[in-house]
Parts: C-alpha cells; sequence; structure tokens
C-alpha cells in the first residue's frame, strides 16, 4: 500500500525535490482537484483517468436491515473512470 | 480540467518553472499508475484510494449479437472517494 506520506517521498527522491516542495505540489494537485469537482467540473488526466461528478435526486429508499422507509436526500458523487492507458498496465498488457 | 491547468497551476503557486511543473506532475502520476500495475493500492488521504481489484472471468453477452461469451478474468482499478472529498461535493 503507499499512502500520501510514502507518495510525497517518493516524488521527492525521483525529482530530487525537498520533501517540503514535495508536499506542497501533492497538496495542491489534490486541493485543486477537489476544488475542481466541488464546481463540478471534469478532470481529465490523459493515461491516468477522468473525474466526473454525478448527481442524485432524493428518493425514498428502504434500511435493507430493517426495512423500514428512509428519505435519502439530494446528493453528488465522484466518479473515476480509469485511462486507456492504466487500464491497460493494470490488466497485464492483455490485448482488449 | 486537464493535466495542462494543473502544470500551469503549480507553476503559478508553488514557484517552479513550467519546465519543471510539467515534469513533475507527470511523474507523480507515474508514480501512482506504477503502484497501481505492481497490484498496490494508493491512498490519498482527504481525497480517496485507488484499488487494484481481482475479476473474476464470468459468462456474459455480445450486446449487438446477444451471443454468449466467456469474459476473462482481469485486473481493474477503481477509485473509492473519502468522506472529506465526498462531503465537499454535498457542502
Amino acid at each position: 500500500m503507499m499512502n500520501k506520506s510514502d507518495l510525497i517521498e517518493v516524488l521527492a527522491k525521483k525529482m530530487n525535490l525537498t520533501q517540503k516542495k514535495s508536499e506542497s505540489v501533492i497538496n495542491h494537485v489534490f486541493n485543486e482537484m477537489t476544488d475542481t469537482l466541488k464546481k463540478n467540473d471534469k478532470i481529465e488526466i490523459r493515461g491516468f483517468g477522468s473525474f466526473t461528478v454525478k448527481h442524485y435526486k432524493p428518493y425514498t429508499g428502504r434500511n435493507p436491515k430493517t426495512g423500514d422507509t428512509i428519505q435519502v436526500k439530494e446528493k453528488r458523487l465522484p466518479f473515476f473512470k480509469v485511462g486507456r492507458e492504466l487500464k491497460k498496465r493494470v490488466d497485464g498488457d492483455a490485448d482488449r | 480540467m486537464t493535466k495542462t491547468d494543473l502544470i500551469n497551476s503549480i507553476y503559478k503557486n508553488l514557484g517552479l518553472s513550467k519546465k519543471e511543473s510539467a515534469v513533475i506532475i507527470d511523474e507523480l502520476f507515474e508514480i501512482i499508475k506504477e503502484t497501481l500495475e505492481g497490484g498496490e493500492k494508493v491512498k490519498i488521504s482527504g481525497f480517496g484510494n485507488f484499488v487494484v481489484r481481482q475479476k473474476e472471468p464470468r459468462k456474459g453477452r455480445n450486446p449487438q449479437t446477444g451471443d454468449e461469451l466467456e469474459i476473462d478474468a482481469r485486473r481493474v482499478v477503481t477509485f473509492k472517494p473519502s468522506h472529506v472529498l465526498k462531503r465537499a461535493l454535498n457542502e
């Protein structure tokens, strides 16, 4: 597993950056991405993937455990669609 | 927003040259891709987790012809947004 601190360290090493600089780059990138999604804009990182926001209208649902009816509020959720290059690399270059 | 927008934003805000910013952004996503390629997950606290999942083979259909076909086992990347990101989108 790689977490944000690992990512900061690896990027710092590879790019010859200070930990601090690497950290500000990574924080900046994910903050910008969050702000973009907050504005309902799409993010497209070629070779990696794209992020979109889906809107869900309020609906009446059920608690699957108790069967009680519940009102589910309107919500927005982020979605990630994996890019072609990453998809292929993760699947071991399988041709499909 | 595209990679170019991210590069410009880094360049404007973090005192790096445009060229450096471009190389750094490319490297950042390359590190994430390499990690996922190795089957490891990537957790970005406050944003979300990128996870590699193994899918079992299953029977499917060609939606155009209706023919049955075998869908091979494969590895896919999924993204699970963090609570922080979900909350930010619903504020």
